[in-house]
């Protein structure tokens, strides 16, 4: 683990017993994340993305379980030598010096995160006294801080009021407003926007961007929608089938992608479609977790793939030192392969710009 | 489409619709003017709570209008009307919901949910009649018939969302309202259901009411959209004019949100944000006028003369 990491996954395995089959969600992942950057893990539902990050906050289902693996973090900025794997941690105490403390979570729906039966500020006086040993009054002067903070006008009204009383984009600012109370040092936000309209979805994100520079945070977001991430992402890892498949930085990503899926992921999304014309689908489905799964998942969906995409699982390989795909087509001895014209569009309007 | 000759299929006027109390009214759609031409697909775009929802329920005569007509196929259908008519205008317009997960019936089979309309019909058709029926449509949405005898939690979610559609179009249909349809699924599987609709409006020469709060996902299938806040049509024009030229604030504000896949882009983009205190109605009411052929804006005349220099310019 280097200096500027502060999360580093190795070989990460979970597992669910399901109806007395075992179904393997996270199909042995690495993924380090760096201090102070903005992390996005794309991918359709079911792909994991949900699964792997609440196994930094010991969120799993009781039917969820880790099968080897390492989740280091460093938990002191002072100490940086100092590293603790969560993985192998096993009690509730373990994990409230992580949970809220050091890594806090945004859930996607801020209809139903919040307690309807008290209100605003109760909520946040709450979640800081948990942590910090302070008087209420203390507590109750940082409520109105944090909601000054995440742009709630009239605080100590507002404070006041009941999570009906706000509307949508307003209550996942609190949402933002509770995770902060305890001064995490990373953020994971599951699909912050996707329950919110455009709008407010653009002001949310802005200000997650804006708390992330005030707080010196690290935020992962998790969404499925690859147009959300352009303007917020440092590094975008795409997920399918719970395995990792592509790991770029932005710029890369959008513009110089590899993999066959992330291809047909970008070619799929409306802002991109030619009125008139059919817009790109990815045909068939993912696969089914329950059953061992052989060489590259997203092969048999793959119009691009080789004989031994079905055989053996690809390994990353190096497109740049920040840049890395899994697929066989990256192997030197592999065909050259055009991506589709919807990407190769991209790259031209940057080259252009 | 061609500019010249259009056949107006739907035609809104002055639409008001209001809840709560008769003492203390709310409105949700306040009067309103739109038509839709047969074989096209109309976007109505606005955020939640803005009635874009409201109006589509409206049409379909699920929630009473205050006042106005609507006028489909030269024929009033809002207000009180013929037992007859009503069946009918249930047979001709048809409606896709929002949430796959919520709107079937998880305790109804497949078959049942996909021919409930069909029971509803003057005539009555034998087993086999609706179960050939049923296998059709199935298989025009791209499932399977043997489908019929599952129910929904044996589903994903864009098949559900296929049945959904299914469903719609059992009645043979001539208008579909499709209310937000692709906002619930995953971007892949929004993909299929646009082309799916698409397909069908080809084969079938549909008229869609296409209800959404994304702009990029209307200015892929709609003709035509209307920008809707707080109960007003704020501005109506076809699609790529009102992209090039939104006048309206509030369209401005709506467009510069839209998330770009494109990291160069999004990094230069700057944030509306619409803020109604600009406009003062207090002397010069507004109106809703058409300032170009085909684009029409919600403005006072003030108003109305600065977004003409925008043109000019």
């Amino acid at each position: 683990m280097d200096e500027k990491t502060i999360l580093s996954v190795e070989n990460l395995n979970v597992k669910f017993r399901l109806r007395g089959e075992t179904l393997h969600a996270i199909r042995d992942i690495s993924l380090d994340v760096y201090k102070g950057e903005s992390l996005a893990i794309v991918g359709e539902s079911g792909s994991g993305k949900s699964v792997f990050t609440k196994t930094f906050l010991g969120l799993l289902d009781s039917n969820g379980f880790l099968d080897g693996g390492h989740i280091y973090f460093r938990p002191d900025p002072e100490d940086p030598d100092k590293t603790v794997d969560l993985a192998s941690f096993t009690t509730e105490k373990e994990w409230l010096t992580i949970r809220g403390k050091q890594i806090a979570m945004i859930m996607q729906d801020p209809m139903t995160s919040l307690n309807p039966l008290k209100t605003i500020g109760a909520q946040i006086v709450e979640t800081v006294l948990l942590h910090h040993k302070i008087s209420k009054e203390e507590a109750h002067e940082r409520a109105i801080h944090l909601l000054t903070d995440v742009g709630i006008t009239e605080p100590e009204r507002r404070a006041k009021q009941y999570p009906h009383e706000f509307s949508g984009g307003m209550r996942q600012r609190v949402v933002i407003a509770i995770a902060l109370a305890c001064g995490p040092r990373i953020l994971i936000c599951d699909e912050p926007t996707t329950a919110l309209d455009v709008t407010i979805q653009a002001q949310i994100l802005k200000l997650i961007r804006d708390l992330q520079k005030k707080y010196q945070l690290t935020t992962i977001y998790i969404t499925h929608d690859l147009g959300v991430v352009a303007n917020v992402a440092d590094r975008i890892a795409v997920m399918y089938a719970g395995d990792i498949i592509e790991v770029a930085k932005c710029d890369e990503l959008f513009y110089d992608p590899r993999h066959p899926y992330t291809w047909a992921l970008l070619s799929s999304l409306p802002q991109l479609g030619v009125k008139g014309e059919d817009l790109y689908s990815i045909q068939g489905t993912p696969p089914s977790l329950h059953q061992e799964i052989h060489g590259d998942a997203f092969a048999p969906r793959n119009p691009y793939a080789l004989n031994i995409d079905f055989i053996e699982r690809p390994p990353f390989f190096e497109v740049t030192p920040t840049h890395k795909a899994r697929t066989w087509l990256l192997d030197p001895r592999a065909p050259k392969v055009d991506p589709p014209h919807y990407i190769q569009k991209l790259a031209e309007r940057r080259s252009r710009s | 489409m061609t500019t010249n000759k259009k056949d107006v299929l739907l035609d809104v006027r002055d639409l008001t619709v209001q809840f709560g109390s008769r003492r203390r009214p709310f409105t949700a759609v306040n009067h309103i003017n739109f038509q839709i031409y047969r074989g096209e697909t109309f976007g109505v775009v606005g955020e939640s709570g803005s009635g874009k929802t409201t109006i589509g329920r409206a049409i379909i005569r699920i929630n009473p209008t205050a006042t106005g007509d609507i006028i489909y196929d030269g024929q009033k259908i809002n207000g009180r009307i013929s037992k007859a008519l009503d069946k009918e205008v249930t047979r001709k317009i048809q409606m896709i919901f929002q949430d796959p997960m919520a709107s079937l019936n998880e305790r109804a089979k497949v078959d049942y949910i996909v021919a409930e309309g069909l029971l509803n019909l003057p005539k009555r058709l034998s087993k086999e009649e609706r179960a050939r029926i049923v296998s059709e449509a199935l298989d025009s949405v791209g499932l399977l018939p043997e489908f019929a005898s599952r129910f929904p939690h044996e589903f994903s979610g864009g098949q559900r969302q296929r049945i959904g559609v299914a469903r719609a179009m059992v009645m043979g249909p001539e208008f579909i309202i499709a209310d937000e349809p692709i906002s619930a699924l995953d971007v892949s599987i929004r993909a299929q259901v646009l082309n799916l609709m698409a397909k069908l409006q080809r084969e079938r020469g549909l008229t869609y009411l296409f209800i959404s709060h994304d702009l990029s996902v209307t200015r892929f299938i709609c003709d035509r959209i209307a920008v809707v806040h707080k109960g007003v049509i704020v501005e109506l024009a076809e699609t790529e004019e009102l992209f090039r030229h939104p006048l309206h604030p509030y369209t401005q504000a709506l467009l510069s949100a839209i998330p770009m896949p494109d990291p160069e882009r999004e990094r230069h983009k700057v944030l509306k944000v619409y803020d109604p205190s600009v406009h003062d109605y207090s002397a010069d009411t507004p109106s809703f006028q058409e300032i170009r052929p085909g684009h029409f804006i919600w403005a006072n005349g003030k108003e109305l003369k600065e977004y003409e220099q925008q043109f000019q310019s």
